[in-house]
């Protein structure tokens, strides 16, 4: 049964934002995990991070950047379009308990996942501050919904348009280093983001969690591919994950993981414009 | 009268094969199958009825064919297996019904296989028989997964008036089937006809649905009487050698579900993409090991490498695949075992390290363990590296489910007849047994379909 998209919105011109009757999933999900989706017959299966769930309205909200193919083709649809596929909740909850004073690290389209999360560290009684970055002010999202769910709010980007100009690491250390104590640092973002936020914290020993994004088909454990190097362990993004402790991953083996299939994407997406706007090639 | 030798099956030329995924082994014409058909000697006490997992009454259908009664031969094949066309393709015949023809003890058996195959393909090129609608229980069963246990538990259940529903995760049905098995050993048209047939007797499936996260187990046993377990052994294994997570090291899940189930192969047509290798080492020596050199040769590699620690006689493939591998240019390097994987500057799989191995004494169990050859190691160039070794069962329903128990290796205790150590929870196939065969996994699918049965009317 194919899944209506009730709200499609753009939020920048490469950012959109969709909603989609599921309430199945709607009921199940929780903060931190992620669902697949597959556009139509001929469409690859691409995990993304639930940003916001409704049980009651049985909805659950998505944000993708538009970055090859089938980002594009889902860029396109509208309210009343229908995915062929979406398979959730996948995934572990972040673990969410009463701990104290809670960093919430947001870069990018990491912003969106970051909301329920922290909004569930506030619901569970934690001080909640939170740091969300961007390249320019336009690609700044959510911005008043993070807001909503935080105690405090710092914005940096990266050319200064708007909150501090640098990243959002500059302002996780100045927390770290300040009077107050901070009990867990989690972050999604970028793999490179990621990266330095955990080096930041690491010598602050502040036990941090990351969200791995790898390329995953199956999500269920069955195909292996989104494997990533923790603590000298292999393990399954979709189903030990998608979030684990920063200090122990091997963010490059992550990268170069990401890179595997660069090539084909440009092959497709390059194929997808040409069908779209007819050319003969 | 005299016996004719067995009729060949028409296969495609392997210069030809190597370049698309279509069926190799075309089947029989109806003058090849008759044929075939005659020379089943219709034996007063027949043994490949006992030899049959599902126990099809195996002359009874030779004989129909032998008679132009195809409608009855299907009938009669039907009435044990709801899924013919499959196994006519994929069941190891030389070691269960074939291997105990009389016929075999002279010459050759009679092609049972094959004339499975070629009944239910006869069905296929007509109109489907109607299916006499059972009286409903008003039972309701729950099935996850829907590869071939757990199809043919929800047939039979279905066949006896109880309402049963498939969960599947994927967005197809079939398992392994779908997955697994690639499109020139059978068709996803094939497999696709036989679960519209098991829809056709009353079986409803609900795609999308991963139960362990949708749904738990318990949850299910709330709206459900009973839940059958059917979810194979699909959790990949590696070796644990240094490089097994370079790009371009595929578990042989992986590279099967990209190929067969996202049609990989038709990239860019399809979206998924697979890096088609030109130098590919498979490592491992089963069907899926097979299944997936096979693939990669299709996908265009100039050489291709099955790289297996023990000899070609401890190979658990089937014959014919091992045939037809060799056949489509696969080289064999046995007694061999990889040792570590090297990766160029962008981190993608270069080399594999090899050592040789040699096979010492059977132990007490009778096996002869592969002992390395030391000093032996060597490079071999690679740029796609495929782990075929073996699987395990996913854990997702186990670890979230109270009171289901399971053995050190992951797979869910259960009884002979599938019941498991929680109540109204049934089991069987590969998550049961660990990886074994499609007919297998349906023959406990029977059993189990027997024991939910006496279950719902206690």
């Amino acid at each position: 049964m194919p899944f209506k998209i009730l709200e499609k919105s753009q939020i920048v011109p490469t950012i959109h934002q969709i909603i989609i009757e599921a309430p199945k999933i709607a009921r199940k999900a929780r903060a931190g995990q992620f669902v697949i989706l597959r556009i139509d017959e001929s469409g690859e299966r691409i995990p993304l991070t639930i940003a916001d769930f409704d049980g009651e309205n049985g909805t659950i909200t998505i944000i993708f950047q538009e970055m090859g193919k089938t980002t594009k083709q889902l860029s396109k649809l509208q309210a009343g379009d229908s995915l062929l596929d979406f398979v959730g909740p996948l995934g572990n909850p972040s673990e969410i308990e009463q701990v104290g004073t809670v960093v919430c690290v947001g870069g990018g389209v990491g912003v969106a996942p970051i909301f329920p999360i922290a909004r569930a560290h506030k619901e569970a009684g934690n001080r909640v501050l939170t740091i969300i970055g961007s390249r320019n002010t336009d690609l700044l999202l959510w911005e008043d919904k993070v807001r909503d769910v935080s105690d405090e709010l710092y914005i940096t980007t990266d050319d200064g348009s708007k909150g501090h100009h640098g990243f959002v690491t500059d302002i996780l250390k100045q927390l770290l280093e300040g009077d107050e104590q901070i009990s867990l640092v989690i972050a999604i973002g970028p793999p490179i983001m990621m990266r330095t936020v955990a080096g930041v914290t690491h010598p602050f020993g502040v036990k941090t969690m990351v969200s791995l994004n790898s390329i995953m088909v199956d999500g269920t454990g069955m195909c292996g591919s989104c494997r990533v190097l923790v603590g000298g362990e292999t393990k399954f993004a979709c189903v030990d994950g998608p979030e684990f402790n920063a200090h122990e991953v091997d963010f490059t083996l992550l990268m170069n993981r990401l890179m595997m299939y660069r090539t084909e994407e440009q092959l497709a997406e390059e194929k997808y414009e040409c069908d779209r706007e007819g050319c003969q090639c | 009268m005299p016996v004719l030798d067995r009729q060949h099956m028409p296969r495609q030329d392997p210069e030809k094969r190597r370049k698309n995924f279509e069926e190799v082994a075309l089947g029989y014409s109806g003058e090849q199958a008759k044929k075939e058909a005659s020379r089943c000697i219709q034996c007063k006490k027949p043994a490949c009825i006992a030899g049959c997992p599902v126990e099809i009454n195996i002359p009874a259908f030779i004989k129909c064919i032998d008679e132009d009664d195809m409608e009855g031969a299907v009938k009669e094949l039907k009435s044990m297996n709801a899924l013919p066309a499959i196994c006519g393709r994929v069941c190891p015949q030389e070691s269960q019904c074939e291997a105990v023809c009389v016929l075999g003890k002279k010459g050759e058996p009679v092609a049972i296989g094959r004339l499975e195959r070629y009944t239910a393909d006869w069905e296929l090129g007509t109109k489907p028989i109607p299916e006499e609608k059972p009286e409903p229980t008003g039972k309701r069963v729950a099935v996850v997964g829907s590869g071939p246990a757990s199809l043919t538990t929800a047939a039979e259940l279905a066949k006896l008036g109880h309402s049963v529903t498939i969960f599947e995760a994927l967005h197809k049905a079939g398992g392994v089937l779908v997955y697994g098995i690639p499109e020139f050993r059978l068709p996803k048209s094939i497999v696709l006809n036989e679960v519209k047939y098991v829809e056709r007797l009353g079986v409803s499936i609900q795609y999308n649905s991963v139960v362990g996260k949708l749904d738990t187990l318990d949850e299910l046993l709330e709206e459900f009487n009973a839940v059958f377990l059917g979810t194979g052994a699909g959790l990949p294994r590696f070796m644990d050698i240094d490089g097994e997570n370079l790009s371009g090291v595929y578990s042989a899940n992986e590279f099967l579900t990209r190929v067969n189930l996202m049609k990989a192969y038709q990239f860019p047509d399809y979206d998924t993409p697979i890096k088609r290798g030109q130098r590919v080492v498979v490592v491992g020596g089963g069907n899926v090991a097979m299944d997936s050199a096979r693939c990669a040769v299709r996908l265009g590699a100039e050489e291709v490498t099955i790289i297996y620690r023990r000899g070609e006689e401890e190979m658990p493939a089937r014959n014919e695949e091992i045939e037809n591998a060799k056949e489509e240019g696969i080289k064999f390097k046995i007694l061999s075992n990889p040792t570590r994987i090297l990766g160029d500057e962008s981190n993608w799989v270069k080399h594999i390290e090899c050592l040789n191995m040699e096979l010492c004494e059977p132990d007490e169990s009778g096996r002869c363990r592969p002992e390395p050859k030391l000093g032996t190691e060597h490079l071999i160039d690679v740029d796609v590296v495929v782990i075929a070794i073996g699987t395990s069962p996913n854990p997702l329903i186990p670890m979230t489910s109270k009171g289901l128990k399971t053995t050190k290796w992951g797979t869910i205790v259960a009884d002979e007849n599938g019941i498991t150590s929680k109540n109204g929870v049934f089991a069987g196939g590969d998550v049961v047994t660990g990886s074994a065969t499609v007919i297998s996994a349906m023959g406990a699918g029977k059993i189990a379909a027997k024991a939910i049965n006496n279950f719902l009317n206690n």
